[in-house]
Parts: C-alpha cells; sequence; structure tokens
C-alpha cells in the first residue's frame, strides 16, 4: 500500500514539451508511471514519446481519464497551471517548478481551500510510491519498495541522501514526498503525517525538515497527540546565519522564529527521534523502527 | 530584492503615502544645496539597505547650516556598521536629505505576507520608532495584526480593526484609511515580501507621515517588475555573491574555513551542519542547483578559492539524475582548470558512483575521497585543524 499515488494513478504532464518536460517525462514512464496524457496549448494533437499532447488539461482529462498532474512549466506561468489543473478537477497535482512569486501562490493557495484538489510543492522533488509510480524528478533507482518507511520532507537532494540510507540499510519505502521549499506550497507535513498514519502498510515515518517557518512545530505537536507510528526527525540549518535566505525561499531564520535549535526542541518535547547527525540517519531508523 | 530608503519613498509617493520633503546626493554640496531648498532644520540620512542605521551614527538631526555641512561630511563615506551590516560594516555613499518634522506620536505599521495561513497580514502598534521585535516581547498586547485575505482584498474592516487597535482619534481615521489601504496595493502591485515603516508619525499639525520606508521586494517576482531591478544598488551586494549569481549559483558567504559545494540546497545545509560538528566552521553556503552540470562545479571551485579564509574544500555531491561519473569527470576537468591550491575532499553518492570514484582516483589529483558524509566531515575538520 502507500498514499495518494500507486499504479492505477494516471499522469497528466503540464509543459510536456519543455526541455524539463520532455526529460523527466521519459524518465517517470521508464520508472513505469502511466504517463497518459501532456498539454502544451497550441501543440494538441502530437505526440511526445508515444504521449498524446492536448491543448487544454479539461481536454486531456476529458479524453485520457488522467488522475493527476505533473507541472513543470516556468515560473511566470505555474500558477495559471496549477489553477488550470484545479478547475479541471484533477484529484492530485504535483508542481516541481522553482521560483512562483509568492503572491501567485497565496491566491492560489486560498482558491486551492475550497477545492478537492490536492496540491504537493511547488519547488519539490514530487512524489513517489517506489516500483510502482513516480511523479518527479527523483531518481527512481535509490528508492526500494515494500515499505515500511514513508518519508516526508521539505528538500530536494537531502530527501535521496535520506532514502538512499533508509534503503542500504534494508528499510524500504511505502512513499516519499517532497512538499517543496516554498514559504508558501499546497500540502504540508500534516497532511501527509495523517495520511501515513492511516496507511496500514507504512509503519513508520522519516520526518525531514529545515529552517524558516514553524510547520514542523505544528506537525511534532500533532504526531504527540494523534500519531501511533514511530517518527525519525532531521532538521537541516544549525548552522544558517539568521536574516539569510538558504536556497529556497521558505528556509530564512527572520526575528527569531523558525530556528533549526527551536524545531529540534519542539520535535524532541514531542517524542520524535530526533537525528542530530545526518551521517547516522539509516542506522538511528534501523534502530528506531 | 532590497531597495534603499529614497526609492521605497519615491514609490510611496507614487501612492500617496505621505513622506517628508527631501532629496538624495552623494556630496557634501549637494546635501547643503538641498538642506537649502527645503529650510532647516532637516535630517540627514545614510542610504545602506541594513536597519539600526540611527543607532550607527548614520543618522543626523542638522539645525544649523554648520550642522548640515558637519553631518554631510560625517556620513557620507564612512563606513558604518549596524548589527545588519556585520562587523565590516558598509561604506556611505548617499543621503537622504529631509525636511524636519515636529512629531506627536509614533506608530508602527508594516505588511507581510503570512505563509501559514496564506494571507496578507498587517502589523501596526502604537508603539513606533523602537525595535518592534523588542514591542513583541514585551507587550504583545501592544501589536495589532489583521489579516487579508489576497483574493478579496482589503476591505473597510480591516482598516477599522487596525485604527480602532492604535486608538487613533477620530480626526485622523479618513486620511490613515487612505494611507493603509494605498500601502496595501503598493504591496500587492510590487510583489513585496516586506514593507515597514517605523515610525509613521502623527505630525505636530495633523499630519501623517512615513518618517522611514523598507521594502523587500519578492526576488522571484522580478521579471514583472523592472522598475524595481533598475534599483538594484551594486555597493550593497557581496562581490562573491553576485559573481555566483551571474552563474545561477546560490552563494552565502561565512566566517569558517572549510568550503563546501553541495547539489540542493537542504543537502547544502545539512553539509554545513555536519562540518560544524566534525568541530570545523564552513566558509560558504553554495547551493549547485538540484541538477549540477560540470560547468556549474567549476564556476563553484572559482568562487570558494576566491575566498582567502578557505583551508580546505569539501565536495558533497548526491548524483540523481545526474550521474556520478558525468560529475566526476566534471570535478577532474574543474580542478585542472583552476588550479586547486587547498585540499579537497570529495564525498559522491547515487547513481553510477563507483565509475564516479574511478574517475577521481585514476585523475592524479589530490582529490580525497570519503566513504560517506560522516567521513568526508572528519577528513575535511581534520585539513583545516
Amino acid at each position: 500500500m502507500s498514499i495518494l499515488v500507486n499504479s492505477q494513478t494516471r499522469v497528466v504532464v503540464q509543459g510536456i514539451t519543455g526541455k524539463e518536460g520532455q526529460f523527466h517525462t521519459q524518465q517517470c514512464i521508464e520508472y513505469g508511471t502511466q504517463v497518459v496524457a501532456g498539454v502544451t496549448p497550441g501543440k494538441g494533437g502530437q505526440l511526445m514519446d508515444g504521449v498524446p499532447v492536448f491543448n487544454t488539461v479539461q481536454e486531456a482529462k476529458e479524453k485520457t481519464g488522467a488522475t493527476a498532474s505533473m507541472i513543470l512549466v516556468p515560473p511566470p506561468f505555474a500558477a495559471d497551471a496549477i489553477l488550470e489543473a484545479i478547475d479541471a478537477e484533477v484529484d492530485l497535482v504535483v508542481c516541481i517548478t522553482e521560483g512562483i512569486p509568492v503572491m501567485d501562490m497565496l491566491k492560489v493557495k486560498n482558491y486551492l481551500a475550497q477545492k478537492d484538489t490536492r496540491l504537493i510543492g511547488p519547488n519539490c522533488p514530487g512524489i513517489i510510491t517506489p516500483g510502482e509510480c513516480k511523479i518527479g524528478i527523483m531518481p527512481g533507482a535509490i528508492h526500494r519498495q515494500g515499505g515500511p518507511v514513508g518519508v516526508v520532507s521539505r528538500s530536494g537532494t537531502l530527501t535521496y541522501e535520506v532514502v538512499h540510507q533508509l534503503s542500504g540499510v534494508g528499510l524500504g519505502q511505502t512513499t516519499c514526498i517532497g512538499i517543496g521549499g516554498d514559504p508558501v506550497n499546497g500540502t504540508g507535513f500534516l497532511d501527509c503525517l495523517r495520511a501515513f498514519n492511516d496507511d496500514p502498510d507504512t509503519e513508520a515515518v522519516v520526518m525531514v525538515g529545515e529552517i524558516g517557518g514553524n510547520a514542523e512545530e505544528q506537525a511534532a505537536s500533532w504526531i504527540q497527540e494523534n500519531m501511533t507510528k514511530p517518527v525519525v526527525g532531521f532538521i537541516a540549518g544549525i548552522t544558517a546565519p539568521p536574516g539569510r535566505r538558504m536556497g529556497h525561499a521558505g528556509a530564512i531564520v527572520s526575528g527569531g522564529q523558525g530556528t533549526a535549535e527551536a524545531k529540534i526542541a519542539a520535535m524532541k518535547e514531542c517524542g520524535i527521534h530526533v537525528c542530530e547527525d545526518l551521517g547516522s540517519l539509516g542506522r538511528l531508523c534501523k534502530d528506531v523502527f | 530584492m532590497k531597495i534603499h530608503e529614497y526609492q521605497a519613498k519615491e514609490l510611496f509617493r507614487k501612492y500617496k503615502v505621505p513622506t517628508p520633503a527631501g532629496g538624495v546626493s552623494e556630496s557634501v554640496g549637494g546635501v547643503e544645496e538641498i538642506a537649502a531648498k527645503l529650510g532647516l532644520p532637516v535630517a540627514v540620512k545614510a542610504q545602506i539597505h541594513a536597519g539600526g542605521r540611527g543607532k550607527g551614527g548614520g543618522v543626523k538631526l542638522a539645525r544649523t547650516d554648520g550642522d548640515v555641512s558637519a553631518a554631510a561630511d560625517t556620513i557620507l563615506g564612512m563606513t558604518l556598521i549596524t548589527k545588519q551590516t556585520g562587523p565590516e560594516g558598509r561604506v556611505v555613499k548617499k543621503v537622504l536629505v529631509e525636511k524636519g518634522v515636529g512629531i506627536q506620536k509614533e506608530l508602527y505599521l508594516s505588511i507581510i505576507p503570512d505563509r501559514e495561513t496564506a494571507c496578507i497580514t498587517i502589523v501596526a502598534s502604537r508603539d513606533g520608532g523602537m525595535d518592534i521585535e523588542e514591542v513583541a516581547e514585551r507587550s504583545p498586547e501592544r501589536i495589532i495584526k489583521v489579516a487579508v485575505n489576497p483574493v478579496t482584498g482589503i476591505q473597510g474592516y480591516h482598516l477599522r480593526r487596525v485604527m480602532f487597535g492604535l486608538e487613533l482619534e477620530k480626526p485622523l481615521m479618513k486620511e490613515f484609511s487612505a494611507i493603509l489601504k494605498n500601502l496595501y496595493t503598493l504591496f500587492v502591485d510590487y510583489d513585496c515580501s516586506m514593507v515597514e515603516i517605523n515610525p509613521l508619525i502623527v505630525t505636530d499639525d495633523n499630519m501623517i507621515v512615513a518618517l522611514d520606508a523598507k521594502m523587500d521586494i519578492d526576488s522571484n517576482a522580478l521579471y514583472r517588475h523592472p522598475d524595481i531591478l533598475e534599483m538594484h544598488d551594486p555597493n550593497e551586494d557581496d562581490p562573491i555573491e553576485a559573481e555566483a549569481a551571474k552563474y545561477n549559483l546560490n552563494y552565502i558567504n561565512l566566517d569558517g574555513n572549510v568550503g563546501n559545494m553541495v547539489n540542493g540546497a537542504g543537502l547544502a545545509m545539512a553539509t554545513m551542519d555536519i562540518i560544524k560538528q566534525a568541530g570545523a566552521e564552513p566558509a560558504n553556503f553554495l547551493d549547485v542547483g538540484g541538477g549540477a552540470s560540470a560547468e556549474m562545479v567549476e564556476n563553484g571551485f572559482r568562487l570558494i578559492l576566491s575566498d582567502p579564509k578557505v583551508k580546505g574544500i569539501l565536495i558533497n555531491i548526491f548524483g540523481g539524475i545526474l550521474r556520478c561519473d558525468v560529475l566526476a569527470q566534471g570535478v577532474v576537468r574543474a580542478a585542472e582548470k583552476v588550479k586547486l591550491s587547498v585540499p579537497v575532499v570529495v564525498r559522491m553518492e547515487g547513481t553510477n558512483v563507483e565509475e564516479g570514484r574511478r574517475i577521481l582516483a585514476e585523475s592524479g589529483l589530490k582529490l580525497i575521497n570519503a566513504n560517506d558524509l560522516a567521513d568526508a566531515a572528519e577528513k575535511v575538520a581534520g585539513i583545516v585543524a
């Protein structure tokens, strides 16, 4: 089992004819994802690696029964693409695009709140259920199928590091979700934790956070009250100087808020097994789980 | 992207948010001329991006012609050190000269996006002119926060909640409403990540005026604000960080002596942390991007080596889509080109890692191979110890 995506998931790629879109569509297909459609306005009717291209998401969904969308369009057009997918009532939208203006995302998030669509990202590596479905840009080969660990993370390559260590110690993953490094995003830690808690095949969860905001603190108190499965946590950015944005738009300590120390303390208080040395995360999980 | 106070005030005036009359100059003569036109007294204010300018001696009130010349002479060219500039400070190249105004009351007003609620939050306080974070800590009840939904925009009740919260006198309300509404419009129109007025004053003759102005604009949105791009002041850039930006690299200069280069921001932060845990200090944050190329690695090397503090380098790359063998070739080529002067520890993991390690080992370069993260941090800490 898994959460959100599996072998039945039918994917439409928005921005399929772009350089990134083409490359990652191929990678997803190779991994075994059912990519059933692509969308590039003005290129409807073409075939891209055997995948039919449509002008609108609406049409793509009607003709192919797509249930999920992967968005790989440039930042100025990304909010439009997300809203288009929401209005076409696609169940799951995964937006990989980095660099969307915050003002655009504020509006998207408010619109999303009234709809049933789930958004993952933006500025994220995507979601993968190993062996079944990969919607995103993560390297498929480092994952190990069959569970029992669910992974949720704000980061990209840091998640790959974590997954690699898990697979290395023989711990497979049910589903891995990168929720993205932007300050305003769709799915948060809480939504993923809730889903993992309800998924019978997920027996434990690894949660990877970083400086900025207070999503980790909120997740920690939710875990304390509701989570029935063990959680290992990691926070990046202990050495990050205040007031500087550490790559991700959301990763910034400002006004004494969002420090790694505060997050680690909150996680420990809530019974999360905090890994303070990334090099030993895999071993720690092996011990705890 | 931050802009200067005088630039923010230009935008304020465009949006009918009142500011004191004034002008900008880079010379003592220019300052004297502006002061003569405005009439005394005037305030002479250093134009640098960092806050805390007053405490650092970068803001002076001049009551006589002699004061004006002395203030301009002292501030122009000074190295202004505030708690936000760091110990090296910032050289002042421009000052804003403004007509002095009689202050009856000082308020605080700012607008910021709230990541959690996806709203735009107005923050106001009666305790203007002070460090707002201190006010928030000492007397949180004196901070008013009003969330505005960006889809429906600012409404009358938002304005009223702020004004009644500030206990504003009735005759001032009409003017304050207009100013706050205009400031909100400016915030949205310009994709701001912060607009702050501290203090927003009520003058002796009951006018509301923005005595200070801070604006930070979402760098992701600059493509639709060419006028803001023109306001960029290279004097405010760290030279290495500016160079990095040209190559699309994300670099932040830090105080330690271990240079490091990592693909991905999260992993880069974690790598800095692990360097510190091994007993050393990172010299930088450098994210070459999730899909780093050989060319980016080469530019990354150049940047790190241009920092004289660096005594050792740690490269930590998780090869995903980018294969480790391709990356290793890039490292070797780059190392040959830039003539490495300090030891380099390489930790590589991911797709085709064996082939990548072989290429590094056979390169004849003095690259130190690390088996995993912990090993890498220990090795590089040992080198700089």
